[in-house]
């Protein structure tokens, strides 16, 4: 007798502890793969799952096994065509070929293992040296927020939604329309009750006025009982739903530098300090918009490959990169149905002189327009350690510090690891709470 | 031989199916299973699981309890990216050798896969568990699912007890031995799962009070070379030397192991011993589940309670599961042992009906009976694959095959032909095939032989190279690591050419 047993229901992803220890397991070789996809991949797409392929030697599983070559062995084929006893076949030249299929069995052999991780995972890996707080973590990869609102009344619901106002109204129209006798009624009525009883001597006509007074009485408590003060169908709730953020269009202008002095660090930096906006604004934003915008002592729209490899000769001229944005703005961006982002990075070189005419520009033409701009300037590592003021710096640096002091909506840094990078967006994503009007 | 007259009712219709549906075609199957092929079979119990629990359950070889590992959660990611990128397909059913039977059918399966897969693996291989003699010695099908638990629960308790880095390392360390930790010729004594419980805790009573000779660096005796001879001798008879169970030696006997790594390591030991009958039976094992379904279904449909459209959707995929390519296919993987098992065992039907001069000259003691229910259940009872081969392969079935061994060796620049499927080819060819499913051929042959206890605790180990075939030399390597972690001192292995003296 056989018996079915239904396991559909059951818990799924029995396996997710010991995919984690699995994980955990290659995590130096994963996350050297991550780091190279995030700098292969383009801005917006970093955050798709990821087919990862690490070297195998972390992860075999080795045990005492005959090995595939050597001695003498005879094995049994199936499908002869024209062979006969005693026939010789030349052994193929290089190693594989003719009989190597039957090698490599999974596990084994030389070659990468590849999977694919989730979403989740990926971006955990890419957080790590970011060293975001876990609760800006957590949000950026949600992918959708919501908000509850007030949709107004209900039913039912839970008591301690329960709208008094609401309720009380309902009953109050209830009472008149069925007409209920209100308790001023009654008591005037027991008032004239008791005024008639106190008469020592009733007359006949005071005598049937009581009785009728008493059937009446009677007739309104009755009344009174049956239709209730309260009854349930008068009960509101308040009903909320959960409403997903205003989503809006929103533009994303990255600004590089990319004369020579910019080198493949810098570059790897400013690219994860430009994915991380990103992913902070695709979490806030329906439609994102990427504008990508190089300069050297001359500024231009580029693709997003452009952006990153290619590279250029000439000097410095920021402000020219800033004219170019207000010049696509204007095109193509209005201010009113756009909300604009803008990530500048640089390594902190400007053409002498240039430096005002930028703080000028942003604090007169494109801070009136900008949700939010953030500025960092890759740094080596050593430099970081010798500039220990933010007073100190540049040109640019010390014109920028200028428009930060002034603007609540301009945040600046300098960077030298990727840990640095957070705490330019801080404020940024600090300002959540208060971000609903941004919509 | 079913008796009782019924008018032919279809069971299902179309590809949907339910649970109603499930019971009334498993209750005809039943039918056909027990009373016409006489199959002596446990209690069922079937479950339907979704596609992702299918992949859960291949991940931790197929068992529906397990500990944790990362090699599961590797073997996962493996198998979920080849099934989602549509490279493989999923199994559609996986069998545990437990009682009750637990069969898992995934719920994608239309109503006709359901009955092949039912019919194929609640009855096919239930059969098969129940009567082999290979499962009936080593596996303990009562209490399997009991000491899963308890293994799981143990390991759990480690990790939280020492660490997870440690208990992994020594599991790691134990799987990699997992293929040298099983006994291939003493019968384990069997041992409810309470009884285990209370030996492991007398052994490490034991253990503790009796300060063993192994912990015991003060030299007793000089080294006089004759007495100390003798001593070794002494030592290897009491230590059971040589000893072919690598991970049952190191249980016992490795100095550095504490009583919770000792216990890992008898479980990993014991799971090893469990999956070792299906090693050696899976030919046999699956042959008699696919001629169980083959021969269900096709009762089914004459007796009309299956329609044409179902018996197709049947057949299409027993052929799928059942194709032998040729060795010049770029599909070749080898011989499928579904094919050959089915074939044989359909053959060995033929010989008992309707035998030929050859089959009589063969196969003289069954050709001819006419009672195939008996022999073949004769034959899933008594053999494994090896001697299953080399008594039931014919002649019919080598040339169906078009069968040819080649030998291949390392000094000459060819491959030679040595046998065909022709007359004079037919016994060689057997024996050859027979060598290639003997797992005491393709298993290593490896055996700790001496350890200077008193000295320098050096374990020398010994590999018997068969046919001058080496250990493959980067794998050995990294295993010996592993064993050197479980023994704690040196380690060495010498491969031996076999018929090489084995005096010590």
């Amino acid at each position: 007798m056989a018996h079915f047993v239904d396991r559909r229901l059951n818990p799924k992803d029995k396996s997710l502890g010991n995919r984690r220890r699995f994980l955990k397991r290659v995590r130096a070789q994963v996350k050297k793969a991550v780091n190279e996809t995030v700098n292969k991949r383009r801005v917006a797409d970093v955050d798709r799952g990821e087919s990862v392929s690490i070297p195998a030697d972390g992860i075999s599983e080795p045990s005492f096994h005959y090995a595939r070559e050597g001695g003498r062995r005879e094995r049994v084929f199936t499908g002869n065509k024209d062979y006969r006893a005693g026939d010789r076949i030349d052994k193929p030249r290089s190693g594989g070929g003719g009989r190597g299929r039957q090698g490599a069995a999974e596990g084994e052999g030389e070659d990468d293992f590849l999977f694919v991780l989730s979403r989740d995972e990926f971006l955990d890996i890419f957080f790590e040296d970011l060293e975001l707080p876990d609760l800006i973590k957590r949000s950026l990869k949600e992918i959708k927020t919501t908000r509850t609102q007030r949709a107004g009344f209900t039913v039912t619901g839970s008591p301690a939604n329960i709208s008094v106002k609401r309720t009380m109204s309902n009953a109050l129209g209830r009472r008149l329309a069925l007409n209920r006798p209100s308790e001023r009624e009654v008591r005037d009525l027991r008032e004239q009750i008791f005024a008639l009883e106190k008469v020592s001597r009733p007359t006949k006509k005071q005598r049937e006025e009581l009785k009728r007074l008493h059937d009446e009485l009677e007739t309104m408590l009755r009344r009174q009982r049956v239709i209730g003060y309260i009854d349930p169908l008068d009960v509101r709730y308040n009903y909320f739903v959960q409403k997903p953020e205003p989503n809006a269009k929103a533009v994303m202008f990255c600004l590089m530098d990319v004369s020579a002095s910019m080198g493949e660090r810098e570059k790897e930096l400013a690219k994860r300090f430009f994915v991380l906006l990103h992913l902070f604004l695709s979490r806030r934003y329906d439609k994102i918009e990427l504008v990508f915008i190089r300069h050297t002592h001359d500024a231009s729209e580029v693709d997003e490959d452009t952006f990153f490899y290619s590279r250029e000769t000439g000097g410095t001229v920021v402000s020219t990169a800033l004219v170019e944005m207000k010049k696509i703005v204007d095109q193509r961006y209005p201010a009113s149905e756009w909300n604009i982002y803008a990530a500048q990075a640089s390594d902190g070189e400007n053409f002498s002189g240039d430096s005002a005419r930028c703080a000028d520009l942003l604090l007169s033409q494109l801070m009136p327009l900008c949700q939010y701009f953030a500025y960092i300037e890759i740094v080596d590592e050593e430099e970081a350690r010798l500039i220990n003021s933010e007073a100190n710096g540049m040109e640019l640096w010390r014109a920028y510090r200028g428009v930060a002091a002034k603007l609540g909506n301009f945040a600046m840094k300098r960077i030298a690891r990727p840990a640095d990078i957070y705490p330019v967006f801080r404020e940024l994503f600090a300002r959540r709470s208060e971000g609903a009007e941004n919509g | 031989m079913a008796k009782r007259p019924r008018k032919p009712e279809l069971l299902f219709e179309g590809s949907d199916w339910d649970f109603d549906m499930l019971q009334r075609t498993t209750e005809a199957i039943e039918e056909i299973a027990l009373q016409d092929l006489g199959l002596n079979v446990y209690t069922n119990q079937i479950e339907i699981i979704s596609s992702e629990q299918m992949l859960d359950a291949y991940s931790s070889i197929g068992m529906p309890l397990m500990y944790r590992h990362w090699s599961f959660g590797k073997h996962f990611l493996h198998h979920e990216r080849l099934y989602r990128k549509g490279m493989r397909g999923l199994a559609y059913e996986i069998v545990i050798n437990s009682n009750p039977c637990i069969s898992y059918c995934m719920e994608e399966n239309t109503m006709a896969l359901q009955a092949l897969v039912i019919a194929h693996a609640a009855f096919g291989h239930n059969h098969f568990f129940k009567n082999n003699h290979l499962f009936l010695q080593w596996t303990d099908a009562d209490g399997v699912l009991d000491y899963l638990s308890y293994a799981r629960g143990f390991i759990a308790q480690c990790e939280e007890r020492h660490g997870v880095d440690e208990v992994e390392a020594i599991l790691d360390s134990a799987h990699a031995l997992m293929p040298n930790g099983v006994f291939r010729r003493r019968r384990p004594p069997r041992l409810s799962l309470r009884e285990e419980e209370e030996r492991r805790l007398e052994r490490i009573r034991a253990e503790e009070e009796a300060v063993h000779y192994l912990w015991d660096t003060l030299p007793r005796r000089g080294a006089g070379s004759v007495a100390a001879d003798r001593e070794r001798l002494e030592r290897k008879r009491e230590m059971h030397l040589p000893e072919e169970n690598i991970l049952y030696f190191l249980e016992h006997y490795s100095p550095i192991l504490r009583p919770w790594q000792r216990e890992i390591i008898r479980i990993v030991r014991n799971i090893g011993q469990y999956f070792y009958p299906q090693k050696q039976t899976k030919l046999m094992n699956e042959g008699c589940a696919c001629f169980v379904h083959y021969y269900i279904m096709n009762e089914l449909h004459r007796s009309g309670r299956i329609n044409d459209g179902a018996m197709l959707e049947v057949l299409h995929n027993h052929s799928n599961v059942l194709t032998q390519p040729d060795f010049d296919d770029p599909r070749y993987g080898g011989i499928n042992p579904y094919a050959l098992g089915f074939a044989m065992m359909q053959d060995i039907r033929r010989i008992c009906e309707e035998p030929g001069e050859e089959d009589i000259e063969w196969f003289p003691d069954i050709a001819g009976c006419g009672d195939w229910r008996r022999v073949l259940k004769d034959a899933w009872a008594n053999y494994r694959d090896e001697s299953f081969i080399q008594q039931f392969l014919s002649p019919t079935v080598m040339r169906h095959f078009k069968m040819f061994s080649l030998v291949d060796d390392a000094s000459k620049p060819f491959y030679a032909v040595s046998h065909i499927h022709d007359e004079r080819g037919f016994r060689e060819l057997r024996d050859s095939l027979a060598r290639e499913y003997d797992v005491a051929v393709a298993d290593t042959d490896i055996q700790v032989v001496d350890v200077d206890l008193l000295g320098d605790r050096w374990l020398k180990l010994r590999s018997v190279k068969r046919n001058g075939v080496p250990l493959e030399p980067a794998d050995r390597d990294a295993t010996l690591l592993h064993l050197r972690r479980l023994w704690g001192y040196k380690v060495e292995i010498e491969e031996i050419s076999e018929g090489a003296s084995l005096a010590s």
